[in-house]
């Protein structure tokens, strides 16, 4: 066996066998599953029994002018029951009342509910939407307008569904979801950031261990110092890959046995409440009708993303993690070998990461605009390219941008692994000592054979 | 000669680490490699293990120019040494030995017998950090020689090993010679290498300034100093002993004396004898050599002198 295989075997198979590593590939994809499952099973947990709220109407104009639903049940009192209400409301089955004082028209305020528990947004908000249709049909019939029914209806039928097409290569129409897009665009984005991030980390840490262990000389005089940084920079980059495998794996398997479980109730349920958190990010308000619509459009979309863009989509993050680790990592290493402890790394590290996080600003803008200017630098820019192309992926930016971006980075992570290389050999071996940027220069330049 | 260092010149950005620097060091020889804090040793050291190379003059080993494969031959013992706290002592000594080309196979085995011979086999799945330090330097003294080397390097071997195992390393090394192997061993401590050292060379400020077997090093540097013992009385032996000798010291020990005696103008022995033998008892005389402690701060401070002259 190579000598650079075994020192991959020894970096790999300590960190997979590490506690760490272990809880964490346990505990990641169990998160994954509970953020896209439990959504949906705590709206299928929610109490469905239905409240009951008494009405006490002086005005006497509003009988039966809210609609009772499925789970929110309302009584118009009598007026002898009315003046015992305060004190009985939870004796005879009541969950809260609701006075009505005066004409709304007049006084907007003078409807007051009452409970010793607290009302829910949902509540009050069936309750005012309920009043305000009304109030707004009982004005438009004021104007004593000819045909008013057949005008309103006219009016409810103008609907627009804008539906965004995404016109391919080959001059073909495919229907894309931005919303679908936009999810994946910020979890492909934040995967190569936290990945790169994470295990550059590590490899800056194993590098220091090394030094600090006074091991590195021991192992230098077997293998070259290039071999040993490469050996680590490979194992650890498994360990990533490992780590993210096991992670879909897993995820998947636990999302299919729930849903095996719960059956299609949680799926459906599922898909409405990740529209729901897709339209909350997009503070549209949007009703029952569309939704469901949506629900169906959504399951079409995903089936789409399964059978095609998926695939090459996580084969382009393996790529674009993968180059953007070891543009990072060989840096780390070089950071690694030249500082004796980390509480001294804190400056060396900051101008190696600022890239990296400038890169998420970068992404999150992309995310609304995917080809313009800003996005498209960033993306042919080796430090920041991983990132921000993988937020562009999900909106399907040009092939040449993609094969151009990921030559650029291959050739940068060449470059700067030759660079750190001729840091890493000479710091190794230097103990005890401060350095500055002007000794890493040096260190570079006469960094001989 | 076994390992030869050929006008060997290193240059590092702020100074010269090594100026034509040659060594010869012959088979089967313990070589001491001499000098104090930053005269090159650690650089022509870590030249020769192949870690940085030299900017000129070439490494000759075996009768031919160093190759790389040549590291799967030489056990590196580093003054700055250590092993991975986190990881198993049998793991890690299988890994390092591994690295040195040994398959799995051979490498068990012979950590087999290195364990038993030290006693270590219950050590084998600790990990590292829950050994003592002199327990883990056990360790990496069995690392470095498990590859049965032709060429052994040890930089301060002795730094932080009891007396102990100090000894046990200093019989070990012994035996490795006898066994066949060339030692070369860098070392602050003069008393080890008297025991322990053929020839040595001594490096000040990037220059070889004295090199040899270490007799003759000893032999020339002597100041022809006798230390006389005898008993009677010391102020005969100041008269008697005036022209063409000096004497350094008196002192009484017990019921005798010694004298130290420095011999000038190519006087001799038997004449110093000659010149008290009737006045007091000779209880023993012997030629006092230098240690090689003496010797090192002599030829250094030397050196530093002429170098400032310059």
């Amino acid at each position: 066996m190579s000598k650079i295989s075994l020192i991959i075997q020894r970096e790999y198979l300590t960190r997979v066998r590490k506690k760490s590593f272990i809880v964490m590939t346990i505990i990641g994809p169990l998160l994954f599953a509970a953020m896209m499952v439990l959504p949906g099973w705590f709206a299928s947990m929610e109490d469905t029994d239905a409240k009951k709220i008494a009405v006490v109407d002086h005005t006497g104009k509003y009988t039966n002018r809210i609609s009772s639903t499925e789970y929110l049940k309302f009584s118009w009192l009598n007026d002898q029951e009315a003046t015992t209400i305060a004190d009985e409301y939870r004796d005879n089955g009541f969950e809260a009342y609701l006075v009505i004082e005066n004409d709304l028209l007049e006084k907007p305020d003078a409807a007051k509910i009452y409970s010793d528990t607290q009302i829910t947004i949902d509540v009050k908000e069936h309750i005012s939407r309920s009043l305000e249709k009304h109030l707004e049909n009982e004005k438009l019939n004021s104007y004593k307008i000819d045909g008013l029914d057949a005008i309103i209806s006219d009016i409810n039928d103008v609907n627009v569904k804008l539906k965004t097409i995404k016109l391919s290569e080959d001059g073909s129409e495919k229907e894309s979801s931005t919303f679908l897009a936009m999810i994946a665009a910020i979890v492909f984005a934040m995967m190569v950031y936290m990945f790169v991030l994470v295990y550059g980390m590590q490899v800056m840490r194993g590098v220091m261990e090394e030094k600090t262990n006074r091991i590195v000389e021991v192992i230098i005089s077997s293998v070259k110092p290039f071999q040993l940084m490469m050996g680590k920079i490979i194992g650890i980059a498994l360990v990533a890959i490992t780590q993210f495998m096991l992670w879909i794996i897993l995820t998947l398997s636990i999302v299919a046995v729930l849903y095996s479980v719960f059956g299609g109730n949680v799926a459906d349920s599922v898909d409405a409440n990740q529209i729901n958190m897709v339209n909350s990010m997009n503070e549209q308000a949007v009703d029952a009708e569309q939704m469901s619509d949506m629900a169906i459009e959504f399951n079409k979309v995903i089936d789409g993303a399964l059978s095609l863009d998926l695939i090459s989509s996580l084969f382009l993050f393996l790529l674009y993690f993968l180059g953007g680790y070891l543009l990072y990592a060989s840096l780390f290493a070089a950071l690694g070998a030249a500082l004796d402890n980390e509480a001294d790394s804190q400056q060396f590290v900051m101008p190696v990461m600022m890239p990296l996080i400038l890169s998420i600003y970068v992404a999150m803008a992309a995310f609304r605009n995917p080809a313009g200017d800003l996005a498209f630098w960033f993306s042919m820019i080796p430090f920041t390219s991983p990132v921000v192309m993988m937020a562009r992926i999900p909106f399907q930016p040009p092939v040449w941008q993609i094969a151009l971006s990921l030559f650029i980075l291959i050739a940068s992570f060449v470059f700067t692994t030759w660079f750190a290389g001729r840091i890493y050999r000479t710091g190794i071996l230097m103990y005890g000592k401060k350095v500055s940027y002007k000794e890493l220069w040096k260190w570079f330049r006469f960094s001989g054979k | 000669m076994f390992l030869e260092a050929k006008q060997v010149v290193k240059k590092y950005a702020n100074h010269l680490a090594l100026n034509n620097v040659n060594l010869q060091v012959p088979e089967n020889s313990i070589y001491g490699l001499l000098g104090p804090n930053g005269a090159g040793k650690t650089t022509l050291i870590r030249i020769i293990n192949q870690i940085t190379g030299p900017d000129s003059g070439e490494i000759i080993f075996n009768g031919r120019p160093l190759q790389s494969d040549d590291v799967h031959r030489i056990g590196y013992l580093p003054e700055e040494r250590g092993l991975y706290k986190k990881m198993k002592v049998g793991e890690q000594a299988l890994y390092l030995a591994r690295m040195k080309g040994l398959s799995r196979h051979d490498a068990l085995q012979k950590l087999k017998y290195w364990f038993e011979k030290f006693e270590i086999q219950p050590w084998w799945d600790k990990k590292v950090e829950e050994l003592s330090k002199g327990m883990q330097q056990k360790i990496q003294f069995v690392v470095t020689v498990l590859h049965e080397p032709k060429l052994l390097i040890f930089d301060e071997p002795f730094s932080g090993f009891d007396p102990i195992n100090a000894n046990i390393l200093k019989q070990e090394i012994l035996r490795l010679k006898e066994n066949g192997a060339t030692i070369l061993f860098s070392t602050h401590n003069m008393g080890s290498v008297e025991e322990l050292c053929d020839h040595i060379t001594l490096i000040n400020q990037s220059q070889t300034i004295l090199n040899g077997q270490i007799d003759d090093i000893r032999q020339s540097y002597k100041d022809n100093l006798i230390k006389l013992e005898f008993a009677g009385d010391g102020n005969i032996i100041k008269e008697k002993l005036t022209t063409d000798f000096h004497i350094d010291s008196i002192s009484s020990i017990n019921s005798h004396q010694v004298a130290y005696v420095k011999m000038q103008n190519n006087a001799t022995v038997n004449q110093l004898i000659g010149n008290v033998i009737n006045d007091v008892q000779i209880l023993g005389l012997q030629e006092v050599l230098p240690t090689m402690n003496d010797i090192f701060i002599k030829v250094v401070e030397q050196s530093n002198l002429s170098k400032t002259q310059k």
